[in-house]
């Protein structure tokens, strides 16, 4: 497979990556340090401190925060029972229920949440329900609830196939000899099962909190517009206000955000695979 | 005890997750048009469907932008792959850093920043830059899901087969590829599902008159969505689940290998 | 995995077969429109009749369509947008005057809203009215205290209907209805008076369940709301959905506005475009547009068309304007102007 002359097979790949992926980063950049007339400035960053451009920001922060501390909890029991760590779950039985956690995704992203906001609704499915079971009424829609809601509707997924992949790696012998020498079922997870899972359970962190952290779908359909996440912010900029300066120039904050949570999980990730073994 | 607790607890996760699916088919025989109320059951959305041309046209849209978008993802990316392992150490992890920047993203910056540059060529926006932008998310899936099989893929029988007198290129197509295939293969997968689904991307590149099913929806949202989406949504749905099935009824080793590599990466 | 491949090239190939369509003679014509905004059975006529394929795409608010139009990435032929956003266009150099010989149809608008259209398009030289209207409340009879009468915007200020009130989620519709309960006019450009709306609005917030554009139809019909900020157009329709609904103009007065079609300047197909608007105005067509919209339509001759007569002396359709105080046409208030607004509205949103 070595060969002189096989490297230079990337040169289509390296052209279309430089006018797709970097052109146009830089292009945002250019927009972000630029005012209207063209001339350099920094205050399409310094945006970010005012009111509403921070509250936006935390906002988003927040609540894709949430959402991915929510994801993790629901996740980790459920790819525990999915993977060949859940005892009694046969090899072939297992891959079927894998297909049915990962079947939904295959209906629209934006239908599904707007099935949501159906089945939320003041006058909705759930409230409908409720009610005939004579219990109290739920008051979410369009609130940040709601949002936490559909995230973690919608990036469930990224959360347990990761974690899935990640446990069925681990080698089922480790478990059993860990056992063996005594450990209880405490011990074995927290010394054996997560430490292992980790780099599954690393990137389905990032799966997914960089899509709530930049949304503006869910925001808008379920929190009936009253609430704007940086993503919302952005879009409007572009889409509304017809100013790409400001709009680009809060993608960079956007984007320094997320360089920073990839850099802090690596980080994370190698400290602990490190200790693991 | 635990049996008990582990089967709740996953027909509680199942609930959450089909509970919008079920209410998506159940709207799909509503007789209203509104989502508010139910008007009695029809197959009437069913039967307009087909006469319906623009959901029809958005339709051919998503199938033909994924598919083209995936096939040329997958030739590109297999390429540069294949190159990207005969790289230096130093070109490749600058290479493969790049790779990653549409993967990591935000999906909203990498819309704005192919709307500017389209817009800064005079590209007039329409089916090709919805393609081009669909290309260009869906080469890093491909890459990465092809270069670890590289990776572990055992040189000497690459030259073990030149040493018998097969050309370079004969001994590629003989020997590495049959090897590699599982990761063209999940990497194309991956490329449609995610074509298929994209909102964010295609909303900032689309122009006048193309639509893909997200866009439509989406256009629809703000307006009250036509029932004859839910009819479409749950013809696909019900499609998918055969072929799932059907795909799982035929025993084969390749593809329990790809279930468990696919959406993982 | 190999079937599923085959399967999913199989289906693909097939719909793509499935969307050879025919070819038109005459070239194409591309329209921007509001969505919801003509019966797509005038758009299949116009193309059978002068085998012309329309390219149509739509937006929802007037701040949506702008910046689309501007940046020039899609070269739009014929695009609807309301007063102030016309005088904006032409302001930018953004439109071309109309050839109003080439448009024959045109005469059948009356002429009264030819000057309506004067205070933004002087000597009506770029547009041609399409559909004209109000904003008022809806509200929903029964949900509404038998003791309350609807007639204020202060209505939605109230309290007892808190997650109870749509707004409109566009900058300029939103202050209107906070400008016009304050008493100030709502072109004001006066920084005291907008800080009032402004605190007016960000007052209401927690009342407001959510801020809507076209939504507020569906969401009135399905009694997830008592009261709605709504375009007159719609209020045909949801009543025809929902008879425990009314619309109301509010005392303080409100927005008379008039959407027009009109010509962009870069179009490529003005000929087109010509045909396409001259068609829009015929009255056969007017009717079928105004039967499916229900948005009030400046075509006399199509509103002599008009068989119910319920309909046609309706009241929401064609309201007297005469007898309501107050009234005004928004107009365009210069960049700094629509800056200071989104500023505004961008501080009530987050809020």
């Amino acid at each position: 497979m070595k060969n002189k002359y096989i490297k230079f097979l990337s040169a289509p790949y390296i052209i279309w990556a430089l006018i797709f992926i970097i052109v146009p980063l830089l292009m945002v950049f250019y927009y972000g340090f630029t005012d209207k007339s063209g001339a350099f400035t920094i205050s399409n960053i310094t945006a970010i401190a005012t009111h509403e451009h921070s509250k936006a920001l935390w906002l988003a922060l927040y609540l894709s925060l949430i959402s991915t501390a929510i994801c993790i909890l629901l996740a980790y029991p459920l790819a525990m029972i999915l993977s060949h760590i859940g005892e009694n779950a046969g090899a072939n039985k297992d891959k079927y229920m894998v297909f049915i956690f990962i079947l939904p995704m295959w209906m629209n992203f934006l239908l599904r949440t707007i099935a949501w906001q159906t089945l939320l609704e003041n006058d909705g499915v759930i409230n409908s329900f409720l009610n005939l079971l004579h219990l109290p009424a739920l008051r979410i829609i369009n609130t940040p609830a709601a949002i936490v809601f559909g995230m973690v509707y919608n990036f469930l997924p990224f959360m347990v196939l990761p974690l899935v992949n990640a446990l069925n790696k681990i080698d089922i012998n480790v478990i059993n000899a860990a056992r063996d020498l005594g450990a209880n079922s405490v011990q074995t997870f927290l010394r054996i099962i997560l430490p292992l899972s980790l780099p599954g359970l690393i990137s389905g962190i990032t799966m997914v909190f960089i899509p709530s952290l930049t949304t503006f779908i869910v925001s808008d359909l379920l929190g009936g517009s009253k609430i704007l996440l940086i993503g919302n912010v952005i879009e409007q900029e572009f889409t509304q206000y017809s100013n790409w300066n400001l709009g680009s120039g809060l993608s960079i904050v956007l984007m320094i955000f997320i360089i920073v949570s990839i850099v802090l999980s690596t980080i994370f990730d190698k400290d602990m695979e490190g200790t693991a073994i | 005890m635990m049996k008990f607790i582990k089967k709740f607890y996953l027909v509680i996760i199942f609930i959450f997750l089909y509970a919008p699916m079920v209410t998506l088919i159940v709207f799909s025989f509503n007789n209203t048009k509104s989502r508010a109320k139910w008007g009695g059951f029809t197959f009437k959305w069913y039967a307009g469907l087909f006469n319906d041309s623009s959901i029809i046209q958005a339709l051919i849209n998503t199938l033909t932008i994924a598919l083209l978008s995936s096939l040329i993802a997958t030739l590109i990316g297999t390429i540069a792959a294949l190159a990207m392992n005969n790289m230096k150490k130093l070109s490749k992890n600058i290479l493969m850093g790049v790779t990653n920047i549409p993967m990591l993203n935000a999906e909203i910056v990498t819309g704005i920043s192919l709307m500017l540059l389209f817009i800064f060529f005079k590209y007039r926006f329409g089916y090709v830059t919805i393609l081009l932008a669909h290309i260009t998310f869906n080469i890093p899936y491909v890459i990465l899901s092809v270069a670890p099989r590289l990776k572990t893929l055992n040189p000497n029988i690459y030259e073990a087969a030149l040493d018998l007198g097969a050309n370079p290129l004969k001994a590629f197509f003989k020997v590495v590829f049959p090897d590699i295939m599982p990761g063209i293969l999940s990497g194309f997968l991956m490329c449609f599902t995610m074509s298929i689904d994209d909102f964010i991307i295609t909303h900032f590149t689309k122009g006048a008159g193309v639509d893909t099913l997200s866009t439509k929806i989406y256009a629809q949202v703000k307006k009250g969505i036509d029932p004859k989406m839910y009819a479409l949504s749950t013809l696909i749905f019900v499609t998918v689940l055969v072929l799932l099935i059907l795909v799982n009824y035929t025993p084969n080793k390749e593809k329990q290998r790809r279930l468990k590599g696919e959406k993982a990466k | 995995m190999k079937k599923l491949m085959i399967g999913i090239l199989g289906l693909t190939c097939l719909f793509a077969l499935a969307g050879c369509s025919r070819t038109y003679a005459n070239g194409e014509v591309y329209v921007y429109n509001w969505g919801e905004y003509c019966d797509p059975e005038t758009l299949e006529m116009f193309e059978e009749e002068y085998d012309i394929k329309v390219i149509y795409d739509e937006y929802e608010t007037n701040e949506i369509m702008y910046p689309k139009v501007e940046a020039g990435a899609v070269k739009y032929d014929v695009v609807c947008p309301s007063d102030y956003m016309i005088c904006k266009m032409i302001e930018h150099d953004l439109l071309q005057e109309i050839n109003f010989d080439n448009i024959p149809n045109s005469t059948n608008i009356g002429d009264q809203y030819y000057k309506m259209s004067e205070e933004f398009d002087p000597g009506n030289k770029y547009s041609v009215p399409y559909c004209w209207g109000t904003v008022g409340i809806l509200y929903n009879k029964t949900m509404i205290d038998p003791e309350d009468t609807v007639d204020s915007w202060s209505i939605l200020w109230d309290e007892k209907y808190a997650n109870s009130i749509l707004m409109q989620d566009s900058v300029r519709d939103a202050f209107m209805v906070s400008l016009k309960l304050n008493g100030y006019s709502m072109n004001t450009l006066n920084d005291d008076e907008l800080e009032v709306a402004k605190d007016s609005l960000i007052e209401q917030k927690p009342l407001v369940q959510a801020y809507v554009i076209d939504q507020v139809r569906d969401k009135m019909i399905g009694n997830e709301a008592a009261l709605g900020v709504i375009y007159s157009g719609e209020a045909i329709y949801t009543q025809r959905e929902n008879p425990d609904l009314e619309y109301v103009i509010p005392k303080e007065g409100t927005n008379v506005w008039i959407d027009s079609w009109v010509i962009l300047k870069d179009a490529e197909n003005v000929e087109n475009a010509e045909k396409f608007i001259n068609f829009m105005c015929r009255p056969d067509i007017a009717l079928m547009n105004f039967e499916y919209i229900t948005y009030s339509t400046p075509n006399d001759a199509a509103r002599e068309l008009i068989e119910d007569e319920e309909i046609r002396n309706s009241e929401i359709a064609f309201p007297d304007l005469s007898q309501y105080n107050d009234l005004e046409t928004f107009i365009y208030l210069g960049d700094e102007g629509d800056e200071k607004y989104s500023e505004l509205w961008k501080k009530v949103k987050s809020e």
